[in-house]
C-alpha cells in the first residue's frame, strides 16, 4: 500500500494526475519494480499483466474494430535507490481499433537502477496506435534506460510516438525503436531529451516506408549541458511508390557537452522521396538577444529557448 | 530633451569599418529615422546601440538619459527602458504568442497583451496560442514583434526596417502602430531605406557609409535621398566622400 501512494506521489511530481487511476472508466496499469500495485481495463480492452523475477510482462490488445475513448495510463518505476525493472510488451492493435496510451516512468531516487523496456507492437489496417512516454529520474544519475520496440503498421492506419525525459538526470539512454509501415499509413516518432552532468544519450529511432503513399516523419529534440554526450540515429528508407518521408533533428549544446547526429536516408524507389534536416549548434544568438532585449537576463533567456524546443 | 546621445562611435566587424565615428542625437519623445540605401550601416548602428555581442565599440559613447551605456549588457540596457525589434524577427519553437509578449511585460497583464495584438490588427483568439516558429509568415512575425514591442512600453525602440517583407495594405497598419507607440510616450528610432517611410518622423537623419551625412526635416531628407541617393553616387562616383558632395553635410 505505501508503494502505491509512493508510486503515485512521485507520478504526480512526474506531470501525471494520479485521479485517473480512480476512474473505473479509465484503463491503468502501476507497476512497481515487479510487482503489480493497481490495474484496470475496459470494454474492448485486454489487458493482461504478469509478474516475472525482475519485471512484468503485458499483453495488451485492443479488439477490433474498437475504439479506446479514454487515454490508458501506465506508470512503471523503481522508488528504492537500487533495482532492476525489466518491462515486456507484446500489444496487438486489431483491424479498425485505436488507443492512446500515456506511459509514466518514475525514477526519484535512483542511484543505481537499470529500467529495460522491450516492446513488440503490431497495429493493423485501419487502426491507430499512440504511445507517449514521460520519465522523471532524479538527480543522481545513477539509472540506466533502455528501451526497444519492434513495430509494424498496419494498412491504412497511424503510429504516433512521443518520447521526453525532461525531468532530473537522464543517466544512460538507450533508445532503440524500428518500424515498418505499409500502404497509406503514417509514423510520427518524437523524442525530446535534456542532458547533463555527464548523461549519455543515444537514439536510434528508424522508419521503413515500405507501403504505397506511406508517410513517416522522426524528429528529435535534444539539448545537452555540462559534460553530456548525445548521439541521434534518424533513419528513415522509402521503398515504394509515393512514400515521403521526413528526418528533423535538432540539438542544443552548452558547456562542454557534445553532440552528434547521424541522419540515414535511403530511397530505393524512384517514385519516393525522403528529406532531412539537423542542426547542432550552441542556443541561437538572435533568439537570446532577442528575449535580453525585452528585459531577461542570458541564462533566462537561454532556458526560455532551450524549454521552449523541449516543450 | 535627448534620450540618446550617441558619440563618435566606431564600429570594426572583421576587419571591416562598418561606424566612422558617428554622432546622433535622438530626442525624447520624437519619431527619429535613419534613412539609407543598403549597407550603409544603419542596422549595425541598431545593433550597437542595443549592445549585442558582435557589436562591441572600437570607440565612443553612447548615452542613454545621461548615463553611460556603452559597455552595458543588451539585458540591462532593456532593464533601462531601450529595446529592439531585428528586421528579421528570430523565431521561437514551442513559445506561444502569448508567452512571447508577455516576456516583456511587468506582470504578465492579459488585457495588455490581448489589446497589443488588436493593435496590430492580428485576433488575439486566433494568436494566442500559436507558436512563434516557422508557422507565422514574416508579415504576421513581424507584427508580432511590435505587439511585443507595444505591451513592452520602452522608453526607447529601435525599429529595424519595419516595413520590410510587409505588404502595401499592411504597411498603413504598421505606421499607426508606430505613431501609437509615439502616444504611448515611447521614443522610437526608425530605421528605413525608403523615403516615405521616414515621413512619418519628426526628424530624419541620412546615413551613408557608416556615418550620419545629412539631418533635417524628414521631407527634406527624403527628398534629398531620393536626388542625390538613388542610384548610389559612391557607386558612380566612388571619389566622392560619403557618397555626397563636400559642403552638403549639415
Amino acid at each position: 500500500m505505501q508503494d502505491y501512494e509512493l508510486m503515485l506521489d512521485a507520478y504526480a511530481q512526474a506531470g501525471g494526475a494520479p485521479s485517473v487511476f480512480k476512474d473505473s472508466n479509465i484503463a491503468h496499469l502501476v507497476v512497481h519494480k515487479n510487482k503489480v500495485i493497481g490495474s484496470n481495463s475496459v470494454k474492448g480492452l485486454v489487458l493482461v499483466p504478469k509478474e516475472t523475477a525482475i519485471g512484468i510482462d503485458i499483453m495488451l490488445t485492443v479488439e477490433k474494430g474498437i475504439k479506446i475513448e479514454n487515454l490508458v495510463h501506465l506508470c512503471f518505476g523503481v522508488l528504492p535507490k537500487e533495482g532492476i525493472q525489466e518491462i515486456n510488451i507484446k500489444a496487438r492493435i486489431e483491424d479498425g481499433s485505436g488507443v492512446k496510451l500515456l506511459a509514466h516512468c518514475v525514477f526519484p531516487n535512483a542511484v543505481k537502477v537499470l529500467h529495460k523496456m522491450q516492446a513488440e507492437i503490431e497495429i493493423g489496417d485501419n487502426a491507430y496506435y499512440e504511445y507517449n512516454e514521460v520519465h522523471f529520474h532524479g538527480e543522481s544519475g545513477g539509472i540506466e534506460v533502455i528501451p526497444k520496440a519492434r513495430i509494424k503498421i498496419g494498412k491504412n492506419s497511424h503510429l504516433v510516438t512521443n518520447f521526453s525525459l525532461l525531468k532530473g538526470r537522464v543517466g544512460v539512454f538507450d533508445l532503440d525503436y524500428e518500424s515498418e509501415i505499409l500502404d497509406n499509413s503514417t509514423l510520427d516518432m518524437t523524442a525530446k531529451i535534456y542532458g547533463y552532468g555527464n548523461d549519455r544519450i543515444k537514439i536510434r529511432e528508424a522508419g521503413y516506408l515500405n507501403g504505397r503513399a506511406s508517410r513517416g516523419l522522426i524528429k528529435s529534440r535534444i539539448a545537452v549541458k555540462d559534460n553530456a554526450v548525445s548521439e541521434i540515429i534518424n533513419e528513415l528508407t522509402a521503398s515504394a511508390p509515393g512514400a515521403r518521408g521526413h528526418v528533423d533533428c535538432v540539438e542544443i549544446i552548452q558547456g562542454n557537452a557534445q553532440a552528434k547526429a547521424i541522419p540515414i536516408v535511403n530511397v530505393t524507389n524512384e517514385f519516393a522521396k525522403v528529406t532531412h534536416e539537423a542542426a547542432i549548434g550552441r542556443v541561437d544568438k538572435k533568439q537570446v538577444e532577442t528575449l535580453m532585449a525585452r528585459g531577461l537576463e542570458e541564462e533566462k533567456a537561454i532556458d526560455i529557448v532551450v524549454g521552449g524546443m523541449l516543450k | 530633451m535627448e534620450i540618446l546621445n550617441i558619440e563618435k562611435i566606431s564600429l570594426n566587424l572583421e576587419g571591416r569599418q562598418i561606424l566612422k565615428d558617428l554622432s546622433l542625437l535622438v530626442k525624447e519623445g520624437t519619431i527619429h529615422s535613419i534613412l539609407g540605401s543598403n549597407a550603409a550601416g544603419k542596422s549595425s548602428l541598431a545593433y550597437a546601440i542595443m549592445g549585442c555581442c558582435d557589436y562591441r565599440l572600437e570607440s565612443g559613447k553612447i548615452h542613454f538619459l545621461g548615463d553611460d551605456i556603452t559597455n552595458l549588457s543588451v539585458s540591462k540596457r532593456a532593464k533601462m527602458g531601450i529595446t529592439l525589434a531585428w528586421q528579421e524577427p528570430a523565431r521561437f519553437e514551442g513559445l506561444t504568442v502569448k508567452d512571447y509578449i508577455a516576456v516583456g511585460t511587468k506582470n504578465r497583464d492579459d488585457a495588455l497583451i490581448t489589446e497589443s495584438l488588436h493593435h496590430v490588427l492580428l485576433e488575439p483568439s486566433d494568436y494566442l496560442g500559436r507558436q512563434v516558429d516557422k508557422t507565422l509568415s514574416g508579415g504576421e512575425r513581424k507584427r508580432i514583434e511590435l505587439a511585443a514591442i507595444f505591451a513592452m512600453r520602452p522608453k526607447l525602440v529601435i525599429l529595424d526596417e519595419p516595413d520590410s517583407g510587409i505588404d502595401i495594405l499592411a504597411l498603413d497598419n504598421i505606421i499607426n502602430m508606430i505613431k501609437a507607440l509615439k502616444k504611448q510616450g515611447t521614443t522610437v528610432l526608425l530605421i528605413t531605406h525608403r523615403e516615405e517611410v521616414s515621413e512619418i518622423a519628426d526628424i530624419t537623419s541620412l546615413m551613408c557609409s557608416g556615418n550620419i551625412v545629412h539631418e533635417g526635416k524628414s521631407k527634406e531628407v527624403g527628398k534629398y535621398f531620393k536626388e542625390k541617393c538613388i542610384p548610389c553616387p559612391t557607386k558612380i562616383f566612388p571619389g566622392k566622400e560619403n557618397g555626397v558632395p563636400k559642403g552638403d553635410k549639415s
